[in-house]
């Protein structure tokens, strides 16, 4: 786990102190350059339009981490949402479950592709359409804790005390849902970011002038056999974000939940 | 008479879960045919094309119907697709099964090799991670594992395109040859792509059955066994497998929906025609009725799967009956 903390925060600087890291424009042209190898003037070398692959890269885990954390956030919010009121309301819960299912039975990518192709794609409509197949799991997960608890002594004792229903939400059902949604919350973190890179690698997902490593990918594939390197940098970096992500992830529930440890 | 009750309560019980799946398959429906009316500017308009004039506008809209009204639509389009009409391709003006039909062989193909392939991979690695657990065989098989979760599908394709096609120039960097056409063609241009797609599949069962085997050698009737003198293999193969099968089971399943996700993917790095292909291509053109009846597939593919997983439990575990 503190090596997925670890490797993640790693990331995290590389985002957030790209402009400091010897890196040039990331957009800028550069057509004289065009596809060297790396070296000693361009670390990763550059791509078909003489763009520093290093920089690129580098400017590249911006996006990556910024869809990653959006999307762990917002389909925890909104499962959250969604899962506590189907766990408490009879009614809405057989409907709720029912357009689940449903959501869950469509492969992830291709909703996320015919989402984006509803309404163009933009970085806030990929992390949307990114989010939206996350978040049926997150409310199953708060569901099942929502029924559990619901059926727990001291919440009976809690209602026949007359305690309203928001206050036994918050006092009672919520605390029992962070840890697991914590742990959820990285896995979609994880797979929200290599779903970003597919989208994009397809040419479904960021827009071309914003460098995301899904994108950068995309535009080294006709030139693979000559020019490796465009994609296998930001493949690794890529790679190395999720692994951090999954780690973090395997450890966060190795410590929350000790139970589940001692077989995972 | 027993018997008898248990294939009655057996039966029923089949009947129940496929009942149970035609909400499901409503709501997908629902959504895909919500797809083609939800996307920006008029449907006719958008399936006319750029280039077309007012007067085909209209006749597309009559055509189609579109001007009926909405839940009038929807069953026109569930009464054409019980009856297996998918409608017709905009751009390619063919009929929609067609297609599907011409792409199918490889996807296929594919998506069988790569389940016999993780499967026959990685329940022996669970069961070895699981057998020496707390050794270095059991770390490497679970480091093994999360890296397989996190490298992302298409880069470990271009790794591996890389090292066995470029570098050693063993295998073809890309495309398909079907079995029609010779065996040993076929084998060597599926064997890369089916790798690469294998690799997350592979991670996920294998750590679930490591998981579940661990937590089977524990219990009391695998003692018994040891006890009695048997021999270890005959005590992982018998007890701990059979009984650990459940979630295995399970997660296999899950992974279909990962294994539709790959293929589109894995089909677009290898250059395959398949429906994986078809399907992105549809969705980036707005080709509706094929993303309409792919989508529809795909999804019914995945609730048939997991129906049969469930049937498999009561099978696998007896102790289950709903």
């Amino acid at each position: 786990m503190v090596l997925g903390g670890a490797l993640l925060v790693l990331m995290a600087a590389m985002a957030a102190f790209a402009p400091w890291l010897f890196t040039t424009d990331p957009i800028q042209l550069n057509p004289i350059e065009r596809l060297r190898p790396p070296g000693a003037e361009q670390w990763f070398g550059t791509d078909m339009f003489g763009r520093d692959i290093y920089s690129r890269t580098v400017y590249g885990s911006r996006i990556s981490l910024a869809v990653g954390l959006a999307a762990a956030v917002l389909s925890v919010a909104i499962g959250l949402l969604i899962g506590l009121l189907s766990g408490y309301v009879r009614l809405l819960d057989a409907i709720l479950m029912r357009v689940m299912d449903g959501l869950m039975a469509i492969p992830g990518i291709l909703l996320a592709i015919a989402l984006i192709s509803l309404s163009g794609a933009s970085l806030g409509t990929v992390i949307i359409a990114i989010t939206i197949p996350e978040i049926p799991r997150v409310v199953r997960l708060v569901r099942a804790i929502v029924l559990t608890i619901r059926e727990e002594p001291y919440v009976e004792a809690a209602i026949a005390a007359g305690t309203r229903l928001p206050l036994i939400l918050i006092r009672h059902v919520l605390p029992n849902t962070i840890a697991p949604l914590i742990v959820q919350a990285t896995y979609v973190c994880g797979s929200a970011m290599l779903t970003e890179a597919i989208l994009s690698f397809l040419g479904a997902g960021t827009p071309p002038e914003i460098p995301s490593w899904g994108n950068i990918m995309s535009e080294g594939r006709t030139y693979f056999q000559i020019s490796p390197w465009i994609i296998f940098f930001p493949g690794v970096a890529l790679a190395l974000t999720v692994l951090g992500v999954n780690v973090l992830g395997d450890g966060l529930r190795d410590t929350l939940d000790p139970r589940i440890a001692r077989k995972m | 008479m027993e018997q008898a009750d248990g294939r009655g309560a057996m039966l029923r019980f089949i009947a129940h879960r496929l009942l149970a799946t035609i909400p499901v398959v409503g709501v997908v429906a629902l959504f895909v045919f919500l797809l083609l009316h939800l996307s920006p500017g008029d449907p006719a308009t958008v399936i006319a094309g750029d280039y077309a004039s007012p007067a085909d506008v209209q006749r597309i809209r009559a055509t189609l119907g579109l001007d009926d009204p909405l839940p009038i639509q929807f069953g026109n389009w569930v009464g054409r697709l019980l009856q297996g009409d998918l409608g017709i391709s905009i751009f390619s003006n063919l009929p929609v099964s067609r297609l599907i039909g011409q792409r199918l062989e490889p996807t296929l193909l594919l998506a069988l090799v790569t389940i016999t392939l993780s499967v026959a991979v990685a329940v022996p690695l669970g069961v070895l991670a699981a057998w020496k657990s707390g050794t270095w065989i059991d770390r490497a098989v679970m480091i093994f594992a999360v890296v397989g979760f996190s490298v992302p599908v298409f880069v470990l394709g271009y790794i591996l395109i890389f090292v066995f096609s470029l570098e050693f120039k063993w295998l073809p960097v890309q495309g398909y040859r079907s079995p029609a056409d010779g065996l040993w063609p076929f084998l060597r241009h599926i064997i890369l792509p089916a790798i690469t797609l294998s690799a997350i599949y592979i991670a996920l069962i294998a750590r679930i059955t490591r998981a579940s085997v661990l937590e089977v050698l524990e219990e009391d009737y695998v003692r018994t066994a040891r006890a009695k003198g048997q021999s270890e293999g005959k005590v992982l193969m018998f007890h701990a497998l059979r009984n650990a099968a459940v979630p295995i089971v399970t997660v296999i399943g899950i992974g279909v929906a990962l294994l539709i996700g790959g293929v589109v993917v894995t089909e677009s790095v290898y250059n395959i025609p398949g429906l994986g292909r078809l399907v992105v291509d549809a969705i980036l053109k707005r080709d509706y009725p094929i993303i309409q009846g792919l989508i529809m597939m795909f999804s019914f593919v995945y609730i048939l799967v997991n129906l049969v997983v469930d049937i498999l439990y009561t099978l696998l575990d007896p102790r289950i009956r709903y």
